[in-house]
């Protein structure tokens, strides 16, 4: 039993000496940590776009609400329903209900452009027009300024995340597009979904505006249970007088920001790719000279009887140790910087701006802890090893 | 036979003093120092460590600038050049030959003599010859293409010396030629150097532990405590 | 360059160190590459050719449709020496996610309007005598291995036709090419004329968006203002705008990449920056004893400073010169999201400033060092040695 434990405590004096030893060489080591740190930042960093883009996106769906689209439409921007449609649809079975009727929307939208306060070019937003249901379909709306708009006037709320990011969607403003006027009676949030990019209205007061007669886009509705959308879908599919695709939010959400997503995942994955291979050999400079300055106290070391296993650990440890001081102040970095950092882009389904925030998730952290320590161990595997395989009596010599 | 005082003094250091500074501590290294050396001459210095040996070299070869007192050499107030100058004169006028050697170990032997050859104006063609020459002279043409490390400590130094004559020199400022060799090895280096100066009529300062190596010359001076004197301090 | 052997060999000293270093500086300049690029194909549409042309859209938004019906107002409009007319067709071939542009176009005026898309004459001739014809970019026709005389099934979920199905067949009669390596040959252009006859009625007579070129580019913002004034008052009012500020304010809708890419590269160099100038920091630390001896020597500090300087310069240019052909030859590659990034390349404009930065990198990285082996004091030096 006293074998282990006496090698374990050999690797720690071992260690300890070369941890003594940094004050000597602080430069290069502080060099490492700013150098793992930096890689870890950015990768972090580019990343949590991604993560914050599929959070908006999939913060918009919940499992019990659905969507209705033509069939054959992909995007609720090409499909069509009318009227009549909307209506068989909201008696379907499935639906929740309440003391007025069937939980569901029958919505249309159409793009405005407004100026984006980021660039001060324009970008294209989406004007939704609705029916009383969907407050109730969007879980988590939540008027937060203001109030909801009057019913049969040319009234809009804005979504928190479209009035951040364009000029003109203040409380008490006027959007004007075309020969219309619109008055932002309120501001409101919605879980963080792509629903607080957009803008709400009536949506007969919209389909007077653009001339869009009795038609709609899609319906928007909640179910009785997650469970009940297969029979809220059969009982479409089946009905003759229907050509509709029933499709849970989320499933639809999810397909809506594959392009972008894997946009962004692309390029951060070669991104980061590129910047790791440097970090490696960055690191590896860093310790073959770590190495070098102790040349003479390792193999010192050595000959006292200290084996080459003990060597190759603690070189690797202090590698270890560096890289993840490194990394730590890395990810801390992108936290503070990064997290919650807020943007927009395009989603190319609806061709509209859609806001969200960078999200720093634990996970990221996490990953980014991971890449500094991998990059530490190759950085110090190579070091430790020609450390350990010096031939001790040259080493002795050497000044 | 050459007339000693009838000679022109090559080197003349006069009521020179150094002090250094460590810390809030003030050493005084040099004391009023007087020094003449005849051009031709081989002039040994000796005395126990920190004498301040080192630093006289340095003052007269240009390297450190005295805290008092003057400096000239070859008529050349050395103390008052400025650096640019100090730098273009060094690489015309002196030679060291250091104790170790002080080979740049990235390059040959025959590139390392050649490096004070880059000051001049020489073409390729001519800097290759003074090298070889300069080669020649210490017997080491045949290991022109060889690194420091794969030449013995003598050889080494013969190297040294070779870099010191290639722009031939006035003086040679010698601090320790002979201290990290051998008997033998030392022995040749002397040789070498009592050579330079008979055939080739160098005006050596050399400073030396050794009493084989100052025997060589042809005047011993004594520092001690920063002061000169012609006899052995007791 | 007498003093190059020296600069080399010192290089030669500690040739893992000098390895490891070069390649940390290369990869840092692969990235640089790989940025450009990515910034490039993201911001880079505007073209010489487009500098003389205008971009008429739906005031309202791109998606609103306009009549065609305006095309011959517009060529009323002193100015504008010519207009043709786009649609989005919105398409794709066989995989949902192979995206690339299709538009209905009358072939003429179109090939008049864009000189950058270089189609044979026999091409051009089959595609006015077919009413089913397209031409189509040679990216695209690479891609998915089409060859003139092909009949290729489009999906659209845009466009039904008067049949109701959303499938359109083409017959590939002529493969585009582009002027230069800005002109966008993923697109795929058919005939309006086809294309209105068999859509659905309630939506014919409607295009997307016209190109008007102007007779002097000098007076465009002139002939924009007429353009939308003529329309001011009509149903579908118009919106205006040089080419370059069509594309740029389409570019900014995706996010201000411009400042993205910047960030990043900033924040890579400045990491590599340390990481280099320690190391040449600690490389001239080692021969502290050596400089001291070239100052022995006779070496003024001057030169002593740019030996070191012209070290550090060395291979951060070496590196920075790899690193850059090295991002070359792997952007040479393409659009690696798949249809994304059609004009993906890495520019030579880009590439210069990267040699530029190299240089910058080198001097920046050397000088502390150097500056400090300048002012070394002969006697410490050689004493240390």
């Amino acid at each position: 039993m006293a074998g282990p434990v006496n090698w374990l405590s050999q690797v720690a004096s071992v260690t300890k000496f070369g941890l003594l030893s940094i004050p000597q060489r602080l430069g290069s080591v502080a060099a490492t940590l700013v150098g793992i740190a930096g890689v870890v930042a950015v990768l972090v960093g580019v990343l949590s776009i991604a993560e914050g883009f599929q959070k908006a996106m999939s913060a918009s769906g919940s499992p019990d609400a659905v969507i209705v689209l033509r069939s054959g439409a992909d995007t609720e921007m090409v499909s069509g329903l009318n009227r009549e449609q909307t209506r068989i649809i909201a008696d379907a079975p499935g639906l929740a209900r309440t003391t007025n009727g069937p939980v569901a929307s029958a919505e249309l939208f159409v793009i405005i452009n407004l100026p984006k306060r980021s660039t001060g070019t324009d970008a294209n937003v989406p004007l939704r027009g609705v029916e009383p249901p969907a407050f109730l379909v969007r879980d988590q709306f939540k008027i937060l300024e203001g109030r909801p708009f009057e019913w049969g006037r040319n009234e809009v709320i804005v979504g928190a995340g479209a009035a951040e990011q364009f000029a003109g969607l203040e409380l008490g403003g006027t959007i004007q597009v075309g020969r219309h006027a619109w008055a932002v009676v309120g501001i409101f949030s919605a879980g963080g979904g792509t629903a607080e990019s957009e803008i709400w209205t009536d949506a007969t007061v919209l389909q007077d505006a653009y001339n869009r007669g009795e038609t709609y886009q899609s319906v928007y509705a909640k179910l009785s249970s997650a469970e009940a959308f297969t029979r809220f879908k059969d009982a479409l599919t089946s009905d003759p007088r229907l050509s509709v695709k029933p499709l849970r939010q989320t499933d639809y959400y999810a397909d809506q920001s594959t392009a972008m997503t894997k946009l962004i995942t692309t390029l951060g994955v070669l991104i980061a790719f590129l910047m790791a291979v440097g970090a490696v050999f960055g690191a590896l400079n860093t310790m073959y000279s770590a190495v070098s300055a102790r040349t003479r106290e390792i193999a010192t070391l050595r000959a006292l009887g200290f084996g080459s296993g003990t060597v190759i650990v603690s070189v690797l440890f202090e590698s270890l140790l560096v890289a993840l001081a490194g990394g730590v102040c890395g990810a801390g970095l992108a936290y503070v910087a990064f997290n919650d950092f807020h943007a927009a882009t395009m989603n190319w389904q609806s061709f509209s701006q859609v806001a969200f925030a960078f999200q720093v998730t634990p996970g990221l952290l996490a990953r980014g802890l991971m890449w500094a320590l991998l990059i530490g161990f190759v950085g110090g595997l190579f070091p430790a090893v020609r450390a350990a395989r010096l031939p001790v009596a040259a080493a002795l010599r050497e000044s | 036979m050459m007339n000693e005082t009838a000679n022109a003094a090559l080197v003349k250091v006069d009521g020179v003093e150094k002090v250094f500074h460590r810390g809030s501590e003030e050493i005084h290294v040099l004391r009023d120092l007087h020094l003449t050396v005849a051009a031709g001459e081989f002039l040994a210095l000796m005395g126990p460590s920190g004498s301040g040996k080192s630093t006289l070299l340095n003052l007269i070869g240009g390297l450190d600038r005295p805290t008092r007192g003057t400096v000239s050499v070859g008529g050349e107030r050395v103390d008052q050049l400025p650096d640019r100058k100090l730098a273009a004169w060094r690489a015309r006028h002196i030679g060291f030959v250091f104790q170790f050697y002080n080979l740049l170990p990235v390059l040959t032997a025959e590139r390392n003599v050649e490096l004070p050859l880059l000051l001049t104006h020489l073409s390729r063609a001519e800097r290759k010859q003074h090298v070889a020459t300069a080669l020649a002279i210490v017997g080491l043409s045949h290991r022109a293409k060889h690194y420091p490390r794969q030449l013995s400590g003598g050889e080494q130094q013969r190297v040294g010396i070779a870099r010191a004559i290639v722009t031939d020199p006035t003086l040679l400022l010698c601090d320790e030629p002979t201290g990290d060799l051998d008997r033998k090895s030392g022995d040749e280096i002397m040789e070498l150097l009592q050579a330079l100066r008979q055939a080739h009529g160098k005006t050596i300062i050399m400073v030396t532990h050794d009493p084989h190596a100052s025997a060589r010359a042809s005047r011993i001076a004594y520092l001690d405590k920063g002061q000169l004197s012609d006899t052995p301090v007791k | 360059m007498k003093f190059a052997f020296l600069i080399w060999s010192n290089l030669r000293r500690k040739k893992l160190r000098t390895a490891l270093t070069f390649l940390s500086i290369a990869v840092a300049f692969v990235l640089f590459g790989f940025l450009s690029a990515i910034r490039h194909a993201l911001t880079g549409g505007v073209s010489l050719e487009g500098a003389d042309r205008l971009v008429v859209r739906h005031k309202v938004s791109i998606i609103q449709l306009l009549p065609v019906s305006y095309q011959q107002r517009m060529l009323q409009i002193p100015g504008v020496a010519a207009a043709a007319h786009l649609t989005w067709f919105g398409g794709t071939y066989q995989d949902p996610k192979n995206l690339f542009m299709q538009a209905p176009v009358v072939p003429e005026e179109f090939l008049d309007m864009y000189p950058e898309i270089l189609l044979p004459a026999e091409a051009k001739k089959a595609w006015l005598a077919t009413r089913t014809g397209a031409i189509v970019g040679r990216k695209s026709a690479e891609r998915y291995g089409w060859k003139i005389g092909d009949r290729v099934p489009i999906q659209t979920s845009i466009w039904a036709k008067s049949d109701g199905s959303y499938t359109w067949e083409f017959d590939i009669v002529g493969i585009f090419d582009g002027k230069n390596q800005n002109t966008d040959t993923t697109p795929l252009y058919f005939r309006y004329d086809y294309f209105d006859e068999s859509r659905q009625e309630m939506v014919r007579g409607l295009v997307g968006w016209y190109s008007i070129r102007v007779k002097d580019p000098a007076q465009a913002a002139g002939v924009a203002r007429r353009v939308d004034q003529e329309f001011q008052n009509s149903p579908a009012e118009t919106k205006t705008e040089p080419e370059g500020a069509f594309v740029q304010g389409f570019v900014n809708q995706i996010g201000n990449i411009t400042l993205i890419t910047a960030a990043i590269l900033a924040a890579v160099f400045f990491t590599i920056l340390i990481v280099t100038g320690n190391t040449m920091a600690q490389a001239v630390r080692e021969r502290t004893g050596e400089l001291g001896v070239l100052k022995a020597v006779g070496f003024a500090s001057s030169q002593v400073l740019l030996l070191v300087l012209a070290e550090s310069c060395l291979l951060a240019v070496l590196g920075g010169l790899s690193g850059l052909g090295l991002a070359r030859l792997l952007t040479a590659g393409g659009d690696p999201t798949g249809g994304m990034l059609p004009l993906f390349h890495f520019p030579t404009r880009d590439l210069l400033a990267g040699v530029g930065l190299s240089v910058g990198l080198g001097v920046v990285t050397g000088i502390f060092p150097a500056l400090q082996a300048m002012r070394l004091r002969v006697a410490d030096a050689l004493r240390r040695m």
